[in-house]
């Protein structure tokens, strides 16, 4: 899984995208667009969110918001197709403010960002709620079309300057494993 | 890939009941395996299903769609869907969501049992 061949983004030596930063990546991951992989990929979104000093509730939600981001890419991107590649880096950026930034790279289908928004949850019916949960549990979420093919995710959370154990509300996502 | 789709669900019939009891994260690989077991459970037309999350630690937006068809379903065949044992991470969805106050969850089975929710 690991290593960023074939990424257009070629290890961010070219030009830069917007909203991007020069800080250098922690984590590079390419994966195959197969649902088997969120798990996994939660589990090391997880461990890294931990040891960066996020707290249980920040933790389950990054790994909620990046398994949102991949399911749509694999539904919606790749139409469910198994062999489309999905590129995922992390990195801390330290300014204006100190903050996990998680891009998500893919080839698949572009669209247009105006068009990709959460539907009126008072509309309750099955599907729809990704991006609604992605906006909600992170501080950033952009979308925007990638050159030449696929789209490109910028999701960002900030880094707490210290852990708050006492909050124990609203524990979405943490994997099966990190129950404490 | 394909090996670790398939869905754990523990199903107990009593009387005018069904409990389901689906074990595990529920994400995208593995929604499609409840999706299908929960239409079979509700093609009985049971009373009432109980669906059992307490050993659910983990569920993303395709599990909660599944819930939601199942809801859908489950009026449709005058069947009564509850809700029980739901960790707080998994409740925490379904309030980002707004769909807390859609569906009927209760603290655990023995409640939803005893209560007849």
């Amino acid at each position: 899984m690991a290593g960023m061949g074939g990424s257009p983004s070629g290890g961010r030596t070219g030009h830069r995208e917007a909203g991007m930063s020069d800080a250098p990546s922690l984590m590079r991951l390419e994966l195959v667009s197969q649902p088997e992989l969120l798990a996994p990929v939660r589990a090391m979104l997880t461990s890294l969110s931990e040891r960066l000093g996020f707290d249980e509730v920040e933790t389950g939600h990054l790994a909620l918001a990046v398994d949102e981001a991949l399911a749509n890419v694999i539904r919606h991107g790749y139409d469910g197709a198994t062999d489309g590649r999905i590129w995922i880096s992390a990195r801390v950026v330290d300014e204006p403010t100190r903050r996990l930034q998680i891009e998500i790279e893919d080839q698949g289908r572009q669209i247009d960002p105006a068009m990709i928004r959460p539907r009126d949850l008072d509309d309750v019916r099955p599907g729809g709620l990704g991006v609604h949960l992605m906006r909600e549990v992170t501080d950033s979420c952009e979308f925007e079309r990638r050159t030449p093919a696929g789209m490109r995710l910028v999701l960002e959370k900030s880094i707490p300057t210290s852990r708050s154990p006492g909050r124990r509300d609203n524990k979405a996502g943490t994997p099966e494993n990190g129950t404490p | 890939m394909t090996s670790g789709n398939e869905m754990q669900i523990d199903v107990d019939r009593r009387d005018d009941l069904v409990v389901a009891s689906p074990v595990g994260e529920i994400d995208l690989a593995r929604s499609p395996s409840l999706r299908s077991r929960l239409g079979e459970l509700l093609g009985e037309k049971p009373p009432r299903l109980i669906i059992d999350l307490s050993k659910v630690p983990y569920m993303d937006s395709s599990g909660v769609a599944t819930l939601v068809e199942a809801l859908q379903v489950s009026r449709s065949k005058n069947s009564t869907l509850v809700l029980a044992g739901m960790q707080d991470r998994v409740r925490s969805v379904f309030e980002i969501a707004r769909l807390d106050t859609v569906f009927t969850i209760v603290a655990d089975t023995a409640t939803a049992i005893r209560d007849g929710s």
